[in-house]
């Protein structure tokens, strides 16, 4: 969602997640889960509040933000639709049906329409291997994929 | 009285459809005022088949599949309540030749039971090997898991119980069981089955690896592609510690075992278990240098067991039916059984438990009965994007660790994906670079820089620029990420590309591009 978010809000609201988690052993993916939860992405006015909290430099909470892809520096479109570009999905024909869903939302991964609607992004494996190619929207899983059904999850995304 | 109906919740079968199956039948079922009980269980592993709707019947379980919501009402038409026949009917579910055929100890309850059950996993065996565990001595339950032959099918093949030893005997007042259940492999999937269809299984195997060593907290570390597994998992941990299973006295024997699921982040080198380790503390997932090792120093610097979720799913039924019970299935130092994931375009594609020993084309042409697509096989991957590609030639290599060593590839975590003639080795030799290069953690050159070199010189072959100069050079650098890299995402990215440029020399020597003015 694009909801937009005040720079103060985000403070308020990372300092809670941060308290909620901070006891835990090893809390810094935990916290980072939540703040994407809330917010849709990592917000950067997050980050120093977090190094603060668990007693971290800031180098090294922005060090683990970047190296996961699953954290995003600014929101998703709307709907996120996830493609597997791995080597199972590739025996049925998944750079086939990635090519077409490409062209059909005009955009290339890591990229969101213009719109906002959809992002589309890859992904290495959804573990769903014996029913390739597959896709993930929302959360949602989807097999088997083929072009028509490429093209149906597509028009849903759009909506 | 009420019938019971069951409805897999196995994300394969939820990306068939199995959510939209389900709710066709309960509302059909309300129509016609027929009193069901819908089952969501685990995944009989046949996924070709699902949906796969079965029925209880007094005769067993009566399946059918695959199964559309379109075809709900002709199945209750045609008298799927007690098991009439259907054009989509099986027969019994036991009775398929698929499943009859395997030998499930690991996955004995996987579709059979509710997964969220905790009578219904009584009811199928389930806790006596923990039950057994907490009346013995730990190092009696470490001697047992040795004695069974167990090794980590993660891919590395440790036993399993040398690795408890090192965790026993290491001092510390506090240590770990951390269960790798990041399950990255593209053509594996038995972790996430495992979870989702029986994730009790799970539990008591870590409850049993925590008594054995003396660790008493415990980590399940998963995929965030894998929300189905983690919703599964959290609440069968809830079940679990509200029953005494898990928690300060496990099953009343006053030693505390308790454990949480974490989520990664979608970084596939988080499955080497140093980086795992490094990611579970909040840090970046970086590969540790070892020594030391983790069963020394891991998770926080302390003592800590990291196993696969088969390898701890595995020794319930270890503890429960002996050591030698176990150890009579398999061949050489490959003993027990093996969940083999037949994946990719392949006509039966799902789990197959089975004693190691059986051949590639055994496990290819006769069970996954060729490929989907109808044309003929022509390369396997064998261990995922780490594996070595195996032609025909070499179908006749028997299902075994040492076995698959010997003809420079890997088993790895059991997951065969089939490619059938349309496929470039080429491509697919530049993808595991590709894909080496999106991983890599940046630690060491050879991964690091090595893939992205790999990749471009794999460009340069297709190309048809100096494609002599060029293979031999992407085969030096296979040689330097082999020996050069610390871990196996760059020592065993050469595997899929050597073996790929070895048994398909043919799409190495493409045709020079012809010139543009003629």
């Amino acid at each position: 969602m694009n909801v937009h978010v005040t720079g103060n809000d985000v403070g308020t609201k990372t300092l809670a997640i941060v308290g909620a988690l901070k006891g835990l052993e090893g809390p810094l993916l935990p916290i980072l889960h939540e703040i994407q939860a809330e917010f849709g992405y990592v917000p950067q006015e997050s980050l120093p509040i977090i190094a603060q909290e668990l007693n971290l430099s800031r180098a090294e909470v922005h060090g683990v933000v970047t190296f996961y892809h699953d954290y995003r520096d600014h929101p998703a479109g709307r709907h996120v639709l996830k493609l597997c570009r791995a080597e199972a999905c590739q025996s049925m024909g998944g750079d086939e049906i990635a090519a077409r869903v490409k062209a059909l939302l005009g955009i290339d991964f890591h990229q969101t329409t213009l719109d906002g609607a959809v992002t589309l992004e890859p992904v290495y494996c959804l573990g769903l291997c014996s029913c390739a190619p597959s896709a993930m929207l929302d959360g949602e899983v989807h097999g088997r994929l083929d072009a028509d059904l490429a093209a149906e999850l597509v028009a849903e995304a759009r909506r | 009285m009420t019938v019971r109906l069951y409805v897999p919740r196995d994300a394969a079968a939820l990306a068939l459809g199995a959510d939209r199956v389900a709710k066709k039948l309960a509302e059909e079922a309300a129509g016609r005022g027929l009193d069901i009980t819908i089952v969501r269980n685990g995944s009989r592993g046949m996924h070709w088949l699902e949906p796969l709707v079965e029925v209880e019947t007094a005769a067993g379980r009566i399946a059918y599949g695959p199964v559309k919501p379109s075809d709900v009402a002709g199945l209750l038409d045609a008298g799927l309540i007690e098991g009439k026949a259907h054009p989509l009917c099986l027969g019994k579910t036991e009775e398929i030749a698929f499943l009859r055929n395997q030998t499930r100890l690991t996955f004995a309850r996987c579709g059979v039971t509710d997964p969220l059950s905790l009578a219904d996993y009584k009811a199928h065996g389930g806790l006596l090997g923990l039950e057994k565990a907490v009346t013995m001595a730990p190092a009696d339950i470490v001697k047992e898991v040795t004695d069974s032959g167990l090794r980590g099918r993660g891919g590395a093949g440790f036993p399993t119980g040398i690795k408890w030893k090192t965790v026993l005997e290491a001092p510390g007042e506090k240590k770990y069981i951390v269960c790798n259940a990041d399950e990255g492999d593209s053509g594996t999937f038995a972790d996430r089955m495992i979870m989702e269809g029986d994730p009790f299984v799970l539990i008591e195997g870590m409850a049993i690896a925590g008594l054995a060593t003396g660790a008493t907290k415990g980590y399940v570390y998963t995929r965030s592609e894998y929300p189905h597994a983690i919703a599964t998992m959290s609440d069968a941990i809830d079940i679990a510690r509200a029953a005494g299973i898990l928690g300060p006295s496990v099953l009343g024997s006053g030693k505390a075992f308790d454990m949480e699921i974490r989520t990664g982040a979608g970084a596939y080198v988080c499955g080497e278990e140093t980086a795992l380790l490094n990611s579970l503390e909040g840090k970046r997932g970086v590969v540790r240098a070892k020594p030391p090792l983790p069963a020394l120093q891991g998770f926080l610097g302390r003592p800590t067991v990291v196993n696969n979720v088969i390898s701890l799913a595995s020794v319930p039924v270890v503890m429960e039916k002996g050591a030698a019970y176990y150890r009579d299935f398999g061949m050489g130092r490959s003993r027990g059984t093996i969940p083999i994931q037949i994946a990719g375009n392949v006509k039966h594609g799902g789990l197959y438990e089975t004693a190691f020993g059986l051949t590639l084309g055994e496990i290819v042409d006769a069970i996954g009965g060729g490929t989907a697509s109808g044309r003929p096989v022509r390369a396997v991957q064998v261990g995922g994007p780490l594996g070595a590609y195996f032609p025909r030639a070499l179908f006749d290599t028997p299902f075994d660790y040492e076995a698959f060593a010997a003809k420079d590839g890997l088993i790895g975590h059991a997951g065969i994906t089939v490619f059938d003639d349309t496929v470039d080795m080429l491509k697919q030799a530049r993808f595991a670079m590709e894909f080496c290069a999106v991983e890599s953690c940046g630690k060491c050159t050879p991964c690091r820089i090595g893939s992205t070199r790999g990749v471009e010189t794999a460009d340069k072959i297709a190309e048809g620029i100096e494609p002599e100069k060029n293979r031999a050079l992407l085969t030096d650098l296979c040689n330097t990420m082999k020996f050069g890299s610390l871990c196996a995402l760059g020592g065993f990215t050469p595997y899929p590309v050597m073996s790929a440029m070895t048994h398909f020399p043919e799409d190495f020597s493409p045709a020079p591009v012809a010139e543009a003015a003629e």
